[in-house]
């Protein structure tokens, strides 16, 4: 009977929140023979497959499509941090879209001065600013859990914004600041040019900037994810007394997931400014941090991979709604609303009946079955 | 010192309206062990029926009435057909849950009453009495809204006091098991409870938008300062509520009326004070829930 | 000598042949309760396994065994808060299996659950009237009869639950029971963490309650030994099954099945 309960309990996904029960699947080694074996090479070999992926597509699609890519990329940044802090260390925060402001308004001032410091060195300050806030709000949310965690985070989303307003002089009120778009480096036109002779707008060159953000970024916490701290977070998630008891400390891991989860918001923010060339409190509702938390859900809560697709489908599906709104006879104004009214059905939905999300409800699937053979194969025995 | 008693006055009426808000969170908290974040989106649903009845040429006290009544109707649905599914569950999936209801009803109510300011109009005036040659801002509206949160109070306390369905609701969600076990249909007080806080709800969005403009998103700080009011009370207390509702009015009336530049702050002054409460004071001012748990 | 199965299929001897003599009204109809063959799971985990068992009217019957027998789980598949994947459960002859558990008190069963389910934010008082709730009005005389059987609970009164010790506790619980006017008490380790002094007085109170009134009880307990002496029928539970059932007195002197499962 034993042999049979412990086969059973295998199938299960990990103990704990069926909502983050995907996150602890996404350790499996291994993965496709041809990669290496090494967990660094692989991601190595991985981001270099994107980057030329990215450079094709981006260089076979028109420009709306190249700043659609741009828009992708800054969601993306910013979910892949929320999904390290929610999926892998089952902490909430509805406070993203504000540490996004952050980052936005850091790197709108910076390139406002005379003489503005070169692009990598706005956004690295972006990330500091961002990462210090961040540290502040994750100190005081390392204490907090579910509902009071998600209360005081969406009391900063709320109250953040009112900032800008008190410092009108620096900080624009409610217009905001607009954001000089870095121009293009010679350089990059001249390979543009080399490489696809397509014209290198400044579209084009903040698709690439943004891009090539997403993948250092999500290579960087790919290789996090997989290492003694993320199985730490893990941890810390599914099984806090024993963790505790183990000798770690809950309180400065939790801190820790924010900080890095809020160094993504600032760079997230960083090119959100460049891209949108606005820094203004109307950009950064609180259906900002709830579009990022759905895009999280869908991707199933812990999965970078899924974290990604939910910020695809974040871009795209807008348009979509849209559309057929204006199609139904709404006007467009009313049809806009079309995609936050998805976005919250989606939230609902997907609690309702797949907990564990997109990537993760197909990855729980296969793992039952998987589990399902290994049984048959033992009790065939 | 007029300015400290018109301050005080403002943020007294405020509070009120944080009060009821805060109650209605309590009341879904308690029973639930779910912040309800939808209660805002809900609440600006049935203000925008109220307002569209009133627009329609109905009497303010009909329109208000009905809103009350849909504002039932939605918790009660929302609970039985929704949030039923993630009661109990794991409190990460009620959150999202409830967080998902609060996009959508208010994405809705942008698609169906449109996302422009809309005035409502107030039943009463919005002068200040005059008291010995100066006017105060006590205005006629204030009153009303002080009055009508107080009478609500009454009711509920009467109601949960002294009343069969009121006591079958507090064993229900104090002791769902037992309650279960003694023959109290748990799951019904449960609905019956969301309803009832969503019409306390809906009364803090009529009277806070009363003399006001209102858009979709016009509960989104009220939201914030409910459960804020709600955490300073241990969000497990009514009465907690209450006074965590007034002490809050009061403060964010002071930020307003004594900082400079601080009507751009009052967001963030709730936020400081929630973030003070929950690190000193997890359970709240007045924590006795410590030897209530036990 | 009790029935004893290594298979789990006992053959369960009915209670009317090993009643108590000269006690209570002996049950010449159907059992207050029987149950045919349940087995429920808590996941992986069998908790009980093919249990048969009967509580004969106007008998004290105590489940024993040890820890994670079953016993607690019994009581929870028998009032509906766990489902069981087969068997069934008679109430009075009446199938009462997959009936919702809101419904069990008004067919005249009453659970009290283990650990002493007081409402702790409500008063002594409130308390005993949700467990007349589901009645309507209920006579005043019923609320001061339960006061009468439990002096201490008058003092209380208007007191939260929670300040309550862990014996005015249970007290509490049976006078709630009480109140439900049961026909079927089934009480989960009543004994639990109180002096030997008040588990007396509580199963004493039992036995008058069965033997004045008629009630039937099915008592789950680890203390054996205090339930044995106030039971009329045992049945012992272990892993899930049952492996004996007899007239309490028997039980008692069965030296080998007492330390085999009962730990005395």
């Amino acid at each position: 009977m034993s042999a049979v309960s412990d086969l059973q309990t295998d199938a299960q996904p990990p103990a704990g929140n069926p909502a983050t029960a995907a996150a602890g699947t996404s350790t499996g080694t291994g993965g496709p023979r041809w990669l290496p074996q090494s967990t660094l090479l692989r991601h190595l070999t991985v981001v270099l497959l994107c980057a030329v992926g990215a450079v094709v597509l981006l260089e076979v699609t028109d420009p709306f499509r190249n700043s659609q890519l741009a828009t992708l990329s800054y969601y993306a940044i910013a979910a892949g941090g929320l999904t390290v802090l929610t999926g892998l260390n089952g902490q909430i925060s509805l406070g993203h879209g504000a540490l996004m402001a952050v980052g936005a308004y850091t790197t709108a001032l910076f390139l406002g001065a005379d003489e503005p410091l070169p692009l990598p060195v706005i956004f690295v300050a972006a990330i500091v600013v961002t990462t210090a806030v961040g540290a502040l709000v994750g100190a005081a949310a390392s204490r907090l859990h579910g509902p009071y965690l998600a209360g005081a985070t969406l009391a900063l989303a709320v109250g953040l914004p009112g900032l800008a307003l008190r410092f009108q002089e620096t900080l624009g009120g409610e217009q905001g600041l607009r954001v000089r778009a870095p121009r293009a480096p010679d350089w990059f036109g001249d390979a543009i040019s080399a490489l696809s002779g397509n014209p290198a707008t400044t579209t084009k060159w903040l698709a690439y900037v943004g891009t090539m953000a997403l993948i250092v970024t999500y290579f960087l916490l790919a290789n996090l994810v997989r290492s003694r701290i993320g199985r730490t977070w893990r941890a810390v998630r599914d099984q806090d007394v024993a963790a505790e008891l183990a000798g770690i400390r809950l309180g400065s891991w939790r801190v820790l997931a924010f900080v890095v989860s809020a160094a993504c918001a600032g760079l997230a923010g960083g090119v959100l400014a460049i891209v949108v060339r606005l820094a203004a409190p109307s950009g950064f509702t609180l259906v900002l941090s709830l579009s990022l938390l759905t895009a999280i859900v869908l991707g199933g809560l812990g999965s970078l991979f899924g974290a990604l697709i939910g910020s695809a489908l974040l871009v795209f599906l807008p348009q979509v709604t849209t559309d057929l709104g204006s199609a139904a006879g709404l006007d467009n104004t009313e049809a806009a609303q079309l995609a936050p009214f998805v976005y919250g059905v989606v939230l609902v939905v997907a609690m309702m009946f797949a907990p564990a999300g997109l990537v993760g409800s197909i990855r729980l699937r296969w793992l039952a079955q998987r589990a399902k053979r290994t049984a048959a194969r033992e009790s065939g025995r | 010192m007029q300015q400290f008693v018109n301050t005080t006055l403002s943020g007294l009426a405020q509070g009120m309206v944080f009060a009821a808000f805060a109650l209605a969170l309590v009341l879904i908290w308690r029973s639930t062990r779910i912040v309800n974040f939808a209660q805002g989106s809900m609440a600006a649903a049935t203000t925008f029926i109220a307002l569209a009845l009133i627009q329609a040429g109905w009497n303010y006290w009909l329109a208000f009435v009905v809103a009350l009544a849909s504002g039932f109707l939605l918790g009660a649905v929302l609970e039985r057909v929704i949030v039923r599914r993630v009661e109990g569950g794991p409190e990460l999936n009620a959150v999202i849950v409830t967080l998902g209801l609060f996009v959508a009803i208010q994405a809705a109510v942008a698609i169906i009453f449109g996302s422009s300011f809309q005035s409502f109009p107030s039943p009463f005036g919005l002068r200040g009495f005059t008291v010995g040659g100066t006017t105060i801002a006590l205005t006629p509206t204030l009153v009303y809204v002080i009055v009508a949160v107080v009478v609500t109070m009454l009711l509920l306390v009467a109601l949960f006091r002294f009343t069969r369905v009121g006591l079958a609701m507090r064993a229900a969600a104090f002791g769902q098991e037992v309650a279960r076990l003694l023959g109290v249909r748990v799951g019904r007080m449960l609905t019956l409870g969301w309803g009832l806080a969503a019409v306390v709800g809906s009364l803090a969005g009529i009277l806070i938008a009363g003399g006001e403009f209102v858009y979709p998103a016009f509960m989104d700080s009220l939201i914030v300062f409910g459960f804020v009011a709600a955490v300073l009370g241990g969000l497990d207390s009514p009465v907690g509520a209450v006074v965590g509702g007034l002490v809050l009015g009061l403060a964010l009336s002071y930020v307003s009326g004594y900082v400079p530049g601080g009507s751009a702050l009052v967001n963030m002054a709730a936020l400081v004070i929630l973030v003070v409460v929950l690190l000193v004071r997890p359970g709240g001012l007045f924590a006795s829930t410590a030897a209530r748990r036990a | 000598m009790a029935d004893r199965t290594t298979d789990g299929s006992t053959a369960v001897r009915g209670p009317a042949a090993a009643g108590r003599s000269g006690t209570g009204s002996g049950d010449a109809g159907t059992p207050a309760l029987e149950v045919r063959g349940l087995t429920t799971s808590y996941g992986p985990v069998r908790a009980l396994d093919g249990v048969s068992l009967t509580a004969g009217t106007g008998r004290i019957t105590a489940v024993l065994g040890a820890n994670g027998a079953g016993k607690t789980a019994l009581l929870r598949t028998i009032s509906g808060l766990v489902r069981c994947s087969d068997g069934q459960v008679l109430l009075h002859g009446e199938d009462i299996t997959r009936g919702p558990v809101e419904g069990m008190v008004t067919r005249g069963m009453a659970h009290v659950p283990e650990g002493r389910g007081v409402i702790a934010e409500l008063t002594v008082e409130e308390n005993l009237r949700v467990g007349s709730l589901f009645r309507g009005r209920t006579p005043r005389s019923e609320f001061d009869r339960v006061y009468e059987l439990f002096p201490r609970l008058t003092e209380r009164r208007d007191q939260p639950a929670h300040v309550l010790s862990g014996g005015e506790r249970q007290m509490l619980v049976i006078g709630r029971a009480l109140l439900a006017r049961p026909k079927l008490l089934l009480l989960d380790e009543p004994s639990l963490g109180l002096a030997p002094r008040i588990v007396a007085q509580i199963f004493g109170l039992l036995r008058q309650l069965v033997d004045a009134e008629g009630l039937s009880v099915l008592l789950v307990e680890q203390n054996a030994r205090s339930a044995l002496s106030v039971a009329d029928v045992g049945v012992v539970l272990n892993l899930g099954r049952v492996v004996a059932t007899d007239d309490a007195r028997t039980l008692m002197a069965d030296e080998d099945l007492r330390h085999a499962y009962l730990g005395f």
